[in-house]
Parts: structure tokens; C-alpha cells; sequence
């Protein structure tokens, strides 16, 4: 039962889901307070290869040096965010070309793949990786065991993620301050609210949980490093955010949904069932059901009702409102 | 420190400050080098000779620019009217799709060649057109976000590509031979659909490819759109205040339409070059097309050359030499990721630059009541 097409396919949907759904809820930070990062795939390689670092160099018991790696992730995403904070926010320039510079500076095709192979950390397995936290007897519980008790530390912490994140939006004075500033800065401006550092902030912010989500790959999914190991994880996160049309939760959901679709290519492949050409649907379903997504929501009245931040991607001047 | 805006750009400052930018950002890649225990300066000299002046080097760095000419045409076509088709990278890969079945077909029919690569080159327009019109289509009907939309679609052209060479009856896989049988390969080209290139005897050798100067071509071309035609004029005018188009009765619509799919048709006949001219099949290498983001850098020179089209072609040319560089001396001394390190340093200098021609710089606090002095002097 629990080698069933299904099951597999949830299980390690939400294996594959994990890191989409740590550079989504990032990038919906970002986008909340009004920046729109295009980098989060370079951020996401950088938290990938120096998570990997760390856990190759730090000598420790297992469990501290993983957590040191994913801190070490953390903190360098948030200092490549910082590039795009300081360029958007201080300086004003276009948020999209800032972006796209950042994945070329930091992408498959720089810096990460520069330290990587400058590091020497490419055919060599991670010294530690995180498994699955509860004891086998409980894994092979039929259906919820490989789903919902079979995966590592990193997806129970994505769940708590989401619960923080969304309260931190709906429930908090800092978190109504961010949707406000995403908004209508000049308003927020008005009440007293530090537009530049809340815009910093949040950028910083979801380049830490790109930086996580990129470490997810090195030290939980494929526990080594290879040059662009995410495979364009960071551009379905972006998509992601407007596929859940800015909410935490639905983050979750379309995580696991563009995670399952990534499985299933495989799993058919292995139980030899054709359903036309599969690795070309499941491949590009997610980006299509993005793009058409996004098509019937972009109505101006759908896009109030469903929440796109009003000032995404214009940057604020005081003087100029 | 304050800044406020500049009522005019004084001309000097539109040279001094990419000059400045880019000093700049040869430093900060200096710091990088330096900091990972490199040479720095020796590290500029191995580029700049691997780039332009080692023997058959500036061959190969017109292979590694001819692409990134036209996707930054591509692009400054589109940003010129804020329209942000950052799918040139997908519009790209269909242009070549397109220009590829082209060439395959009309070239095994043994017409003459030119005919054979006339074909491939509007195959390639207009798949590359076709792919920027669906971002169009739903911008201009829908107001759908065309950066989101345009940048989900380089991903579907990406598969759809693997999949038209992956799979066993695809018309641009080749079926007959060895090789074809280990690992999955295009069909090669005939002959007569072959692009021909002029050749230079000056320093081992230099082929220029037909590529280069369709791509000088389209520049000028689209210099004369933009500036000598009422439709850029409109285009402009549409990308600097749509309100103020709406009210002056340009059709915006037709406007986005028309723009996007000639920023398509730039990018695919980069692809229909990387198939005519050198590749001369739709390759499946895992180091192939889809692994030198053609689309993505253009971007980059086109923002670097301020959507200037002849600047673009210019600094397609400087990045090729770079790009062509870091190829040649990947290594042991030259860790591979440099070149994308060093074209994002300078393109973040470049946007920071941005701000210097943009607005004036004030040190120390404004009085409150002072009346703002006049920015320039009446000219």
C-alpha cells in the first residue's frame, strides 16, 4: 500500500515541495513590503553551496553542525538580498533588472558555482545530512507513515514557518505595518512607518529562507553539491507566491502540488505507464498553470480581492510622492 | 545626503558615469579575486588577451557575442516602451525550433541555399514572435504582469526543447548512426541550409558570421523604428506616460502587440543563428543552448547599453569577449563562475550608476524654508 502510485508521488512531493515552499514564503515577504526579488534562485544556490561548506569544514555532532550549515544558508541569502536591498531601495534602480542581475552575479553560471568549484566541494557526499526524525516502525504506518512521518526536520520546520509567517501578517502590529508599507507607502509613510527599514527588512528576510531553501538541496535532497543544483526551484517559487496569490498558506499547498508534479515524472517512467509525452507536461505544467493563473486573476478587481501588494515593484521616494 | 532630481542630463555625465561604473566594478571583482586568492591583475590581463588579442580569439568571441546582440536587441526593443519581456531566453529556444525544421526541410529539398537559409531566418522571426505574442496577448487584453508570464514561458520552450530531441519520433532527432543510438542527438543540417560567413585573413583568421551582420542589421533598423517612425515615437511616448498615450488616441493595444512580437522575432532570430550558424542542429547537450542563458545576459547588455540599440551591440560584443574568456580559461587558475560573478558586479555598479545620472547628490541637510536652487542654468 504504501509503495501505491499515490503515496509515493505525496511523499516525496512534499520532499521536493520543501524547498519551493521556503523560497516562496521568502519571496512573499519581499513582496509583501513591496520589493520584487528576481533572485531568488541565485540566492537559493549561494544558501546552497555554502550550507554545504559549512557542513563539509564544521566538526561537530551531527545535529549542531547541520543546524550551523542552515544558519550558515540563512545568512548568506540575506547578504546576497542585501545587494538587491541596498540597489532597489537606496538606489532606486529597476527592481527587475536588479534581479535578473543577481541570479547571473550569484547563479548556476557565478557565484555559487565559483565557491563551489573554488571550494573544491563538487563529487564528494555531505558529511551530514538530515533524515527522517521518527523511528521506522512509524514510517511504514500505512499511508500517513511515508507521508506525513517519513520526512526530515527541515519540512516539520517549513510547516511551523508558515503557521509564523502567516500570523506574523494578520495577527502583528510589525506584520499589518509590512502589508501597509506594501501598499500604500506613502500612506504608511504618513503614520509614522520606517518604509526603508521594513522594505529592508523583509528583503533580507526572504533572502535568508531562499538561502535555507537552497541548503535544503545539498543537505536533505541530494546531500551533495553540483554546479546549479536547484534546477530552477527559485523561478517556481516566484511563481508560486503569485499562484498562492500571496498567502502563506496556499504557498503550502501549491508547494507540494509543483513538489508532486516533479515525482511523478519519474514514478511513471518507473512503473512504465504512458500518458502522452509525461516529461513534458509534468516539467512545464507548473509554469503553464501559472501563467494562466495569473492571466484570470490580473483583473484589477480579482487582483484587490486577491491580495497582490499594490506598490510591488515601484520603489518609494519621499520627496517624489 | 540628500538627492533630487535632475531636470536635464548633461550629456558628459551619460559617458562619465558608465566609465566610472565599470572602474568601479573592475575593483570590486578585484576585491572578489583577491579574496578567494587570486592575482587580480594578472587574472584582467589572461581575460583581456583570451578575450581579444590571442590568436583566433576574436573569432570566437563574435560566436560568443552574435546571440547575446540579438537578445539584447530583444530586450531593448521591449524596455524601451517599460514593457519587460524578459523571455527572450524562451522566445530564443523556439526561433531556433522553428528555423531548425525550417532548414531541415527546405534544405534536403535541394533548392537553391539561399532560399533554404531565407527561410530559416523568418521561421526563426516568427517563432520567436509567436512566443512573445502569448505575454503580449495577455497584457494587452488581460493586463497580465508580461514579466512573470514572459519569464514562466522560457521554462515550457526549455522542456518543450528537450522534448522535441528526447523524444524517439521528434522530426529534429536524428534516428540513423551510432551516436544517435547512445545518446539522443538533432538532426544535422544539410549543407545548402548552412549559413555561410565572410572570412578575414588577419590574425589566424576571422569568420564573420552572417549571424553578426543580420544583427548590425537589426540595429539599425531598429534605430530608425524608434527614432525616424511615428509608431516609436508612439511607443515611447506609450512607455512614459500611458495615460498621456491614451489621451493623444495611440492604440495601445496594437501598440504592446506590435512591440512584443518584434522583441520575440529579434530573440528568435537569435536562434534561428546559434542553429544556421554554428550549432546546425537543435543539440541536446546538457552544456548546450540551454546552459548559456543567451536570453537572461542579453538583459544584462541591454541595460547596460541603456536600450541604445548600437550600444547594445557594442557591449554584446565587450560581454562576448568576457564570456568567450572565461570558456577559454576555465580551470584550475580561472574557476569556472567568474565571468557571471564579474557580469553581475558590473551591472550592479551600472544600476547604481543609474541613480548619479538620475538625480543630483547633496551633502548636508536642506534649510527648510529655502526655496530649491534652480538644478541648471538655462541653457
Amino acid at each position: 500500500m504504501n509503495n501505491s502510485l499515490l503515496v509515493v508521488v505525496l511523499a516525496s512531493g512534499i520532499a521536493y515541495g520543501t524547498p519551493l515552499l521556503y523560497g516562496a514564503l521568502g519571496e512573499l515577504l519581499a513582496e509583501r513590503s513591496g520589493v520584487l526579488n528576481l533572485g531568488v534562485e541565485g540566492m537559493m544556490l549561494v544558501g546552497a553551496v555554502i550550507g554545504f561548506w559549512t557542513v563539509q569544514r564544521v566538526h561537530a555532532n551531527t545535529g549542531l553542525s547541520l543546524a550551523v550549515a542552515i544558519g550558515a544558508a540563512a545568512v548568506a541569502g540575506a547578504a546576497m538580498a542585501l545587494i538587491h536591498a541596498f540597489l532597489v531601495i537606496t538606489l532606486r534602480a529597476s527592481q527587475i533588472v536588479s534581479g535578473l542581475a543577481l541570479t547571473i552575479f550569484a547563479g548556476a553560471a557565478g557565484l555559487s558555482s565559483y565557491l563551489g568549484n573554488d571550494l573544491n566541494l563538487a563529487d564528494a557526499p555531505a558529511r551530514n545530512q538530515f533524515h527522517p526524525i521518527f523511528p521506522a516502525s512509524v514510517q511504514n504506518w500505512p499511508v500517513v507513515g511515508p507521508i506525513l512521518f517519513g520526512q526530515n526536520v527541515l519540512v516539520y520546520a517549513s510547516w511551523a514557518c508558515v503557521v509564523a509567517v502567516s500570523l506574523y501578517l494578520t495577527r502583528t502590529r510589525a506584520g499589518l505595518n509590512v502589508r501597509a508599507v506594501g501598499e500604500s507607502p506613502a500612506a504608511a509613510d504618513a503614520m509614522g512607518i520606517k518604509v526603508v527599514a521594513y522594505r529592508y527588512a523583509h528583503t533580507l528576510a526572504g533572502g535568508a529562507f531562499a538561502g535555507v531553501a537552497g541548503a535544503t538541496f545539498t543537505l536533505a535532497i541530494t546531500p551533495q553539491w553540483v554546479s546549479g543544483i536547484t534546477g530552477g526551484a527559485g523561478w517556481i517559487a516566484i511563481a508560486l507566491v503569485i499562484f498562492a496569490f500571496w498567502r502563506p498558506a496556499l504557498c503550502l499547498v501549491g508547494a507540494y502540488f509543483f513538489g508532486a508534479l516533479q515525482a511523478l515524472s519519474p514514478q511513471l517512467q518507473a512503473r512504465e505507464i504512458r500518458l502522452g509525452p509525461t516529461e513534458l507536461w509534468t516539467n512545464a505544467l507548473p509554469y503553464v498553470m501559472t501563467v494562466v493563473v495569473l492571466a484570470l486573476v490580473s483583473s484589477s478587481g480579482a487582483r484587490r480581492r486577491l491580495g497582490a501588494p499594490a506598490s510591488l515593484g515601484l520603489p518609494y521616494v519621499r520627496e517624489e510622492r | 545626503m540628500r538627492t533630487e532630481r535632475r531636470l536635464r542630463q548633461p550629456r558628459w555625465l551619460l559617458v562619465a558615469v558608465p566609465a566610472c561604473s565599470l572602474v568601479f566594478a573592475f575593483f570590486a571583482s578585484g576585491v572578489v579575486l583577491l579574496a578567494t586568492g587570486h592575482d587580480a591583475l594578472s587574472s584582467y590581463r589572461l581575460i583581456f588577451d583570451a578575450a581579444f588579442l590571442n590568436s583566433g580569439a576574436l573569432g570566437q568571441t563574435l560566436i560568443a557575442a552574435t546571440p547575446l546582440a540579438f537578445t539584447g536587441l530583444a530586450a531593448a526593443a521591449a524596455f524601451r516602451m517599460r514593457l519587460f519581456n524578459i523571455g527572450g531566453e524562451g522566445q530564443l529556444y523556439v526561433g531556433a525550433i522553428t528555423a531548425a525544421a525550417a532548414g531541415l526541410y527546405l534544405g534536403g529539398k535541394g533548392g537553391p541555399s539561399a532560399f533554404a537559409i531565407a527561410a530559416m531566418v523568418a521561421a526563426g522571426c516568427a517563432g520567436g514572435a509567436v512566443w512573445g505574442l502569448i505575454p503580449g496577448i495577455l497584457r494587452a487584453f488581460f493586463k497580465t504582469n508580461e514579466i512573470i508570464t514572459s519569464l514562466m514561458l522560457n521554462y515550457v520552450a526549455a522542456y518543450l526543447l528537450t522534448y522535441l530531441i528526447f523524444n524517439t519520433q521528434s522530426y529534429w532527432r536524428e534516428t540513423k548512426g551510432f551516436n544517435a543510438t547512445v545518446f539522443p542527438t538533432g538532426k544535422t543540417l544539410p549543407d545548402s541550409a548552412l549559413w555561410p560567413g565572410a572570412t578575414i585573413h588577419l590574425r589566424g583568421g576571422i569568420v564573420l558570421p552572417l549571424g553578426a551582420g543580420i544583427a548590425v542589421l537589426v540595429a539599425v533598423l531598429l534605430w530608425a523604428l524608434y527614432s525616424r517612425t511615428r509608431f516609436g515615437l508612439e511607443a515611447q511616448v506609450l512607455g512614459d506616460s500611458p495615460r498621456a498615450a491614451r489621451y493623444a488616441g495611440i492604440r495601445t493595444r496594437r501598440k504592446i502587440l506590435a512591440v512584443m512580437a518584434i522583441s520575440g522575432a529579434i530573440a528568435g532570430l537569435g536562434g534561428a543563428s546559434q542553429v544556421g550558424d554554428f550549432r546546425h542542429t537543435l543539440d541536446a547537450d546538457p552544456n548546450g543552448l540551454q546552459k548559456q542563458y543567451y536570453g537572461y545576459t542579453g538583459i544584462v547588455v541591454a541595460a547596460l547599453a541603456r536600450y541604445n540599440p548600437f550600444a547594445v551591440v557594442l557591449v554584446a560584443f565587450l560581454v562576448g569577449g568576457l564570456q568567450n574568456a572565461g570558456n577559454t580559461l576555465q580551470g584550475a587558475d580561472f574557476p569556472s563562475g567568474l565571468v557571471g560573478v564579474m557580469q553581475g558586479i558590473i551591472l550592479f555598479s551600472a544600476l547604481g550608476g543609474e541613480l548619479l545620472v538620475r538625480y543630483r547628490v547633496r551633502f548636508g541637510r536642506a534649510a527648510e524654508s529655502a526655496i530649491p536652487p534652480a538644478t541648471e542654468p538655462a541653457a
